[in-house]
């Protein structure tokens, strides 16, 4: 059995410009389930900063009824055969997921294009869903995580950057918006034109593509025409916010950057850098510092996002609150010691097995197939992109990875944002 | 032993259970050791000690020091990870199937060599106290931490499986150990390989490894045995925040008897097709009756239930969060009403079915992966028994209209039901 690549991956355009891709997974003997994933080239980019959460509440009340079914009709159909229908607001772009047995993928793609062509935003159940938004926003403000994140994305990206803002918006934003303004965006930046739908299981190519010819082939449409999400500044001082939040036990840190997006040059350079800093084993250099060595957090690693933006890279760890200045200080070593010393050969070549060597158990289920190709469409990153993944990462050196830590990070300028329990 | 289609049931000498099952889907394999002791063999004093335990067992051993192991099967390309629970500790790792033998070193050799040096044994107390700490943060934790206690007053079942703080605090080295010495052994685990191997080498590797583990001494059994509830219980949390939550928990069958796949669809039916085992996640619940009495009806914001399989007698739990502007005794009189409705009217065979088929999709869900699948299998065999997992969706199948309704009478009591509330409290806000 080989990797996901040209010779078992099918792509094809509709005439309408939505691409849809292929795999047929029956001849690997998976289980009897489909998976459909894709995405439309809309999202909180496309909102005004007074509108912040606008994006995300269309694409949560597309499900809430359509020309043809209500509401209720909906997730009758869906969860009377155990399928599942989903559609989230990003920042850049709109997506969605499907799972259901593969006698099941007719149904589920007319949901899916029902809620995405003819949505009539009914107005009661926009206020039930306002309610159960605007509920998710006082509980995150009681969540440290969430709060340190939303302090995180404020500080490391100037204040008009659509990264700077949460998709979910706030209470006084999601508060204010209308059911015309639902309707509205809908109608302005939905649309076929850049859509792209992905579909792995045990259904055959040829009847999969008839059936969302079927259920999309009809759909014209414009989307918004714009440009790529815009670079922003380093960040060339420490900057930090505290946000107190009552009754609580633990604190937690995030520390970092605005990073490489999926497609800059680096970014692999800085995945392998990232699997060094914060992932390898248990957490990395972090893991290994911050939580064995000195016990201070049950968890402490980093990640770097991608995206197609500068999405950001960020150390995170949850402390006790007695113990924030002291792993913020082992943090901020460990930043040091990888932009200022060579990572040892030994280590880079551990990081690097790692992220070749679980390449076949990402790409175990249909799930993970269907991320991988969705990855190398929205990115461009060419079909046989997994087949040349291992040479990738192969080719990056130790004077790669700091090079790459150097133009990212540095322990003396970051954005920090803690959330916690008041002082004492 | 048991033989059929790839497929293996045995025991070796030293009475370690063994289930392997080929799978040629990917070219990866899974390898779960799985322990019979987790929170529901401790009691107070001691309680969180089969989750520190198995921190520790990441700490190394003469032969894999720390950090060795979990760096082997990273470089391999593998995940590897622990995790406890009441009636279990398992560990578990996924390799590219070539490389699956390095984890049966690993597990065979920390079975028995684990060194539990005091000074690692300080160090992992703060984390383990951390971790603690951040799910202290979380409401969900606090008012389940608070209900379970007051449901069991007697089966250890009543505490969390992190533990109590007082204990995180002052448990020694030397109580640790002793639990790791008594609970882990060959005759008190089960071995579970899942991949694209042979099953007859895998059996081989098995009986290579493991093989020349001596077994131990008979572990102590759990005598416990939960007193009958005599009368409703009612417990409140009260910490700031904005939303109130409720949960309702009903004394439940365990896996074994046959109420439990009636109480299973009656679940589904109220709450929608949750996750089948401790982990994953469940469909959406927007057609299942409690979401349009409570959620519909702009009481709550969401809903969920859950039944869980365990060995001894647990609770089916029902869950509410609290629409801002409305009353946890409003969302606990709704649902009320709701219960009222499956014990004196019979639910449809339409809703039964649906059920059923929510369930076999779940099914085929959760065994696409190969971890997955072994995850299934040993959940299984430590509850019940694998057999029992194979027919899960028979017994499911075989629940008729009048099994739902006579289960809603028989647990839907009052008196068989502990409460929770949430309360939200308001300070002047405190930012700085």
């Amino acid at each position: 059995m080989s990797l996901p690549g040209p010779q078992d991956i099918t792509r094809h355009e509709l005439d309408n410009g939505m691409v849809v891709l292929m795999r047929d997974a029956a001849r690997y003997h998976l289980s009897p389930s489909v998976i459909v994933a894709g995405y439309l080239l809309v999202g909180a980019y496309d909102e005004r900063p007074e509108q912040a959460g606008l994006s995300s509440f269309v694409a949560d009340a597309l499900m809430r009824g359509t020309t043809n079914r209500t509401f209720e009709q909906i997730y009758e159909e869906l969860e009377s055969v155990g399928a599942s229908v989903g559609i989230g607001g990003g920042t850049y772009t709109t997506g969605f997921g499907a799972k259901s047995l593969a006698e099941d993928l007719p149904l589920v793609l007319d949901v899916l294009a029902d809620v995405l062509r003819h949505p009539t935003f009914p107005g009661d159940e926009v206020e039930k869903l306002r309610a159960e938004i605007l509920t998710d926003l006082a509980e995150r403000e009681h969540d440290t995580q969430r709060m340190a994140s939303l302090a995180f994305r404020e500080l490391a990206y100037p204040q008009r950057h659509p990264y700077a803002r949460s998709t979910s918006g706030y209470t006084e934003t999601v508060s204010a918006l209308g059911r015309d303004d639902l309707a509205e965006f809908c109608a302005g930046g939905y649309g076929p034109s850049g859509m792209v739908i992905v579909v792995v299981g045990a259904v055959k190519e040829a009847d999969a593509l008839a059936q969302i010819e079927d259920a999309f082939g009809g759909w014209m449409g414009h989307t918004y025409e714009r440009a790529p999400l815009p670079d922003v500044p380093r960040v060339a001082e420490v900057r930090k916010q505290t946000v107190a939040i009552p009754d609580k036990t633990q604190s937690d840190i995030i520390l970092g950057y605005p990073g490489p997006s999926r497609t800059a040059p680096d970014f692999l350079d800085a995945s392998v850098c990232n699997t060094i800093l914060g992932v390898f084993g248990l957490m990395g250099r972090l893991g290994e510092k911050v939580r064995d060595e000195q016990g201070l957090a049950y968890y402490s690693f980093s990640r770097v996002s991608g995206g197609p933006g500068p999405g950001p890279w960020q150390v995170i760890a949850g402390v006790s609150p007695n113990n924030v200045e002291r792993a913020l200080a082992s943090i901020r070593a460990e930043i040091r010691r990888i932009c200022e010393e060579p990572v040892e050969p030994g280590e880079l070549n551990d990081s690097k097995a790692f992220i070749t060597g679980s390449l076949p158990l990402r790409l175990e289920t249909n799930e993970g197939v269907a991320q991988a190709i969705l990855n190398m469409e929205r990115y461009e990153l060419g079909l046989d992109y997994v087949q040349n993944y291992a040479d990738l990462i192969g080719e990056i050196t130790v004077e790669r990875v700091q090079a790459v830590a150097q133009r990212w990070l540095d322990p003396d300028a970051y954005a920090l944002a803690v959330a916690g329990p008041p002082p004492a | 032993m048991e033989k059929a289609n790839g497929f293996i049931k045995t025991q070796l000498p030293n009475q370690l259970t063994v289930l392997i099952k080929e799978a040629h889907t990917a070219p990866v394999a899974s390898f779960w050791i799985w322990y019979r002791t987790g929170s529901r063999n401790e009691h107070l004093g001691i309680t969180g000690i089969s989750h520190w335990v198995e921190h520790m067992l990441f700490k190394g051993t003469p032969t894999f020091p720390k950090g060795v192991a979990e760096k082997a099967i990273a470089r391999e390309g593998g995940v590897f990870n622990g995790m406890t629970w009441y009636d279990f500790t398992t560990y578990f790792a996924t390799l590219p199937a070539a490389r699956i033998e390095l984890s049966l070193r690993i597990e065979a050799d920390r079975m028995n060599n684990t060194v539990f040096d005091p000074a690692e044994v300080a160090a992992e107390r703060t984390v383990i106290i951390s971790e603690r700490q951040g799910a202290e943060n979380d409401p969900g934790f606090l008012l389940s931490e608070e209900l379970m206690a007051a449901a069991f007053r007697v089966h250890p079942y009543g505490a969390t499986t992190i533990g109590h703080m007082c204990d995180l605090e002052t448990m020694t080295r030397d109580q640790l150990y002793t639990h790791y010495r008594t609970y882990y052994a060959p005759n008190n685990a089960l071995v579970v390989a899942v991949g694209d191997f042979e099953a007859e080498a895998m059996l081989g590797l098995i009986e290579r490894h493991f093989g020349p583990i001596a077994e131990g001494s008979a572990v102590p059994p759990v005598t416990a045995v939960e007193p009958p509830q005599r009368g409703e219980r009612r417990v409140v949390v009260e910490r700031e925040g904005h939303v109130a939550y409720f949960k309702m928990v009903f004394r439940a069958p365990t896996v074994r008897e046959p109420d439990f796949f009636a109480l299973a669809v009656l679940n589904a039916i109220l709450t929608g097709a949750s996750a089948m085992t401790f982990m994953g996640s469940g469909l959406t619940n927007k057609s299942s009756r409690l979401y349009k009495a409570l959620v519909s009806e702009g009481l709550a914001v969401g809903i969920s239930g859950s039944l869980l399989p365990t060995i001894d007698p647990f609770v089916y739990a029902l869950s509410a969060v609290v629409r801002p502007g409305r009353t946890l005794a409003e969302v606990e009189a709704a649902m009320e009403i709701e219960l009222a409705r499956v014990i004196a009217e019979s639910v449809t065979r339409e809703e039964v079915l649906k059920a059923i088929k929510q369930a076999k999709a779940q099914f085929a869900y959760s065994s696409e992966s190969i971890t997955g699948q072994a995850l299934w299998l040993g959940f299984s065999e430590i509850v019940a028994d694998q057999d029992w997992f194979e027919n899960y969706i028979a017994n499911l199948s075989a629940v008729t209209v009048e099994d739902v309704q006579r289960v809603a009478q028989k647990y839907f009591k009052r008196s068989n039901r502990t409460v929770g509330w949430y309360v939200p409290i308001i300070n002047e806000p405190t930012n700085n």
